[in-house]
C-alpha cells in the first residue's frame, strides 16, 4: 500500500473551503462555536465577511443557510456530525432536502476515534439518518486529499449534500491529482476471493486486512466507496460478481449505514453472503482511537476474520 | 397615519373576500386550518396589497420583497391571496388539497408560485427569513423579508435560537409578525405553555416590539411602517388578533384550528362574514 503521509480528514474540508472562498463568491460557511475544531475557522480569517458564527443553535444555523442558499449563495453549514445531523435533522429534512435546496453540510468527528469525548460526541447515526432523505447526497472521503476534492466537488453539483469527516490523523491513500468524482466507487485492489468495501477511512483498515489476507493466500479485492449516496451500484456488482461475497467497513453503526446501502443494492441484484464490520448497535465510549477500535471491532484483524468467516458462508 | 376611507375601505374589502374563498376551499377541500388562516388575514392583506412589492406576473424577480409564512399551516390562506393576486389560475385553488395537485396544506415553494420557500414544520421559517435577509444584505438589496410566526408556533425553541440571532446579526431588513391569536391546538397558549410576558421576552431577546390591534387596518399598517423604519435593532409586531375571526361561531374556539364544512356551516360561515361586513 502506497502511504503519502497523513492528515485528518477535516483538514482537508478546511483547506477546500478557502480554496472555494478564493474562487467561487457565493460560497459562504457556517459553524457553531466550533470553528477551530472543524477548521473552518482558516476560511473565516481569510473571508470573515462571508462566515457566520451562529453559536451553539444549530437548527438556526441551518434554518439561516436555507435562507442564504434561496438568495444564491451556497452554504457550507458545519459542525460536530452528531449534532449536526442529528440536533438540525428536520431542518435538514423539512426545510433543506424537501425544497431540494443547495446547502452543504459538514460533519467533523465522525466515529468512535474522536476519542477522549466519548459516546456524546462520536457520531456513528449520520450516514443512516441523512442517506435517508430524498435529494440527499452523502460523501464520506477516505482520506484529507479526497476530503478537499469532495468540497469542492460539493459545491460544484446542486443541491444538498452531507460531507463526513474525522478528527484524527488518517494516512494519504490518494494523491491530490488523483480523480474524484461523486458517485463513482475507487478501486483499490483487484481480488477474486472476498470483496472488502469501506468508506471514510476505515478504506486504510481494509488494504492493512488485504494485505495480511494476502499473506494467506487470500485475494480480496478493495473498493474505496466515497459516496453512499448516490451508490455506486455497478462497482458493487462487480465486487460481488466476482468475490461472490464480501465485507462491508464503516466507522458507524452498521444499522442502515454503509453497509446497509450495500446490502439493498446487493438484496435487489446479486444477493451474495455479507459480514458487517461496523459499530454493533452500542454507544461509543471513551479512549484512545487505536484502542477503541479493537474494542470496536473495527481493526484490520477484525476485517480479515470477518473476510475468512463469509468466505466459508459462500462455500470458499 | 390615518388611512384615508377609500383606502380602507379597499382592505378591508380584500379581507371579506379572502375570508370568503378560505371558507370555500375549506369546504371544497374537505378541510383545513381555517382558525388561523383567518385569523392572519388582515395581516397578509395588509403585506401583500399594500406593503410588499412584488409581481405577481413575474414570481422569480429578483428584487421583490419575500414572504415567509413561517406558520405554514396557514398555507391554505396564504394560497387564497396568491391566487388573488393572479400568481396563477386562482380556478386551480379547487383542487387544493386533493391528490397531484400542486396545493398541498403546507404550501410547497417548488410547486406553487409566489411561495418563497416550503414550511410546515414550525420554527423553520423564522431561521429561513433571516438568512434570506443577511443574504440581500450581502448582495447590497434593498428589498425586504416579511415573516409571520403563529403564537403557538413561538413554543418552539429553535424560534428563540433565530429571535437570538437577528438581533445578534443585526437584520433589520426584515419584519417579524407575529399572529397573536391565543390558541394553539389542545387549548389557549397560555395553558398549554404560556408565553406571557411575550413582550418582555421579545424585549429581552433584543427586539422592538410593537403591539397592536391584527384586525385594525389602520394600527397595523402604522406598525409595519413602524418596524419597517427601524433601523437599530429588529422589530416585532406582535399582532393581537382572533382565531376564526369574522366568522361568529368559529371566534376563540379552538375546535376550528382545523376543521372542515359542511354546506349547513359553509353557508353559515358566509352569512357571519357578510353580516360583519355591514
Amino acid at each position: 500500500m502506497q502511504i503519502y503521509g497523513e492528515k485528518p480528514t477535516r483538514f482537508g474540508y478546511g483547506e477546500g473551503l478557502v480554496k472555494l472562498g478564493e474562487i467561487n463568491p457565493n460560497v459562504v460557511v457556517f459553524d457553531a462555536d466550533l470553528a477551530k475544531s472543524t477548521t473552518t475557522i482558516w476560511f473565516a480569517e481569510k473571508f470573515p465577511t462571508r462566515f457566520f458564527d451562529a453559536g451553539i443553535a444549530e437548527q438556526n444555523m441551518l434554518g439561516m443557510a436555507a435562507g442564504m442558499s434561496l438568495m444564491g449563495k451556497i452554504p457550507f453549514v458545519t459542525t460536530y456530525g452528531v449534532f449536526v445531523s442529528g440536533r438540525a435533522w428536520d431542518q435538514i429534512r423539512t426545510t433543506v432536502c424537501y425544497s431540494n435546496l443547495n446547502v452543504k453540510i459538514g460533519g467533523a468527528h465522525g466515529g468512535v476515534s474522536v476519542g477522549p469525548d466519548g459516546a456524546t460526541h462520536q457520531a456513528l447515526e449520520e450516514i443512516t439518518i441523512m442517506r435517508v432523505l430524498p435529494n440527499m447526497t452523502v460523501l464520506s472521503p477516505c482520506d484529507a486529499n479526497e476530503a478537499y476534492k469532495a468540497t469542492l466537488a460539493a459545491a460544484e453539483m446542486r443541491g444538498p449534500v452531507y460531507l463526513r469527516f474525522g478528527r484524527e490523523k488518517v494516512p494519504l491513500l490518494t494523491k491530490p491529482e488523483d480523480p474524484f468524482e461523486i458517485g463513482k466507487a475507487v478501486v483499490y485492489r483487484r481480488g477474486a476471493d472476498v470483496g472488502l468495501l469501506a468508506t471514510g477511512h476505515m478504506v486504510y483498515h481494509a488494504l492493512l486486512a488485504a494485505e495480511a489476507l494476502e499473506k494467506e493466500g487470500v485475494s480480496a479485492y478493495v473498493l474505496n466507496v466515497h459516496t453512499i449516496k448516490p451508490i455506486d451500484e455497478e462497482a458493487i456488482l462487480d465486487v460481488a460478481a466476482k468475490c461472490k461475497c464480501l465485507v462491508t467497513c464503516e466507522e458507524h453503526q452498521v444499522t442502515g449505514g454503509f453497509g446497509g446501502a450495500v446490502a439493498e443494492v446487493l438484496a435487489k441484484r446479486r444477493p451474495v453472503p455479507m459480514r458487517f464490520i461496523g459499530v454493533q448497535d452500542r454507544f461509543g465510549e471513551s479512549g484512545k482511537p487505536d484502542e477503541l477500535f479493537e474494542v470496536f471491532g473495527l481493526s484490520a484483524a477484525h476485517i480479515a476474520a470477518a473476510a475468512k468467516d463469509v468466505m466459508k458462508a459462500a462455500g470458499k | 397615519m390615518a388611512l384615508d376611507a377609500a383606502e380602507l375601505k379597499r382592505l378591508k374589502q380584500k379581507a371579506r373576500q379572502i375570508r370568503e374563498e378560505i371558507v370555500k376551499i375549506t369546504y371544497t377541500c374537505g378541510g383545513a386550518h381555517i382558525g388561523g388562516a383567518l385569523s392572519q388575514t388582515d395581516l397578509m392583506v395588509a403585506l401583500y396589497y399594500k406593503f410588499m412589492n412584488i409581481d405577481p406576473k413575474k414570481p422569480e424577480l429578483a428584487n421583490r420583497d419575500r414572504f415567509i409564512l413561517s406558520k405554514g399551516h396557514g398555507g391554505v390562506g396564504h394560497a387564497v391571496v396568491l391566487g388573488d393576486l393572479g400568481y396563477f389560475d386562482k380556478e386551480t385553488l379547487k383542487e387544493f388539497n386533493k391528490t397531484g395537485s400542486p396545493f398541498g396544506m403546507h404550501l410547497d415553494c417548488l410547486k406553487v408560485p409566489g411561495v418563497d420557500a416550503s414550511t410546515g414544520s414550525l420554527g423553520h421559517g423564522f431561521s429561513i427569513a433571516i438568512g434570506m435577509a443577511i443574504g440581500a444584505r450581502l448582495q447590497g438589496k434593498k428589498w425586504r423579508t416579511y415573516v409571520m410566526l403563529g403564537d403557538g408556533e413561538l413554543q418552539a425553541g429553535p424560534v428563540w435560537e433565530s429571535a437570538m440571532a437577528a438581533p445578534h446579526f443585526k437584520v433589520t431588513n426584515m419584519t417579524t409578525i407575529v399572529d397573536r391569536n391565543m390558541l394553539c391546538i389542545d387549548g389557549s397558549t397560555e395553558e398549554i405553555m404560556a408565553l406571557e410576558p411575550l413582550k418582555a421576552k421579545w424585549e429581552a431577546f433584543g427586539w422592538k416590539v410593537i403591539e397592536l390591534d391584527g384586525h385594525d387596518f389602520n394600527e397595523i399598517c402604522d406598525g409595519i411602517e413602524l418596524a419597517n423604519a427601524s433601523k437599530d435593532q429588529p422589530a416585532v409586531i406582535i399582532a393581537k388578533t382572533v382565531k376564526g375571526k369574522g366568522v361568529d361561531f368559529m371566534e376563540c374556539d379552538k375546535k376550528w384550528h382545523y376543521a372542515g364544512l359542511d354546506d349547513v356551516t359553509m353557508n353559515k360561515a358566509l352569512e357571519s362574514l357578510k353580516k360583519g361586513a355591514k
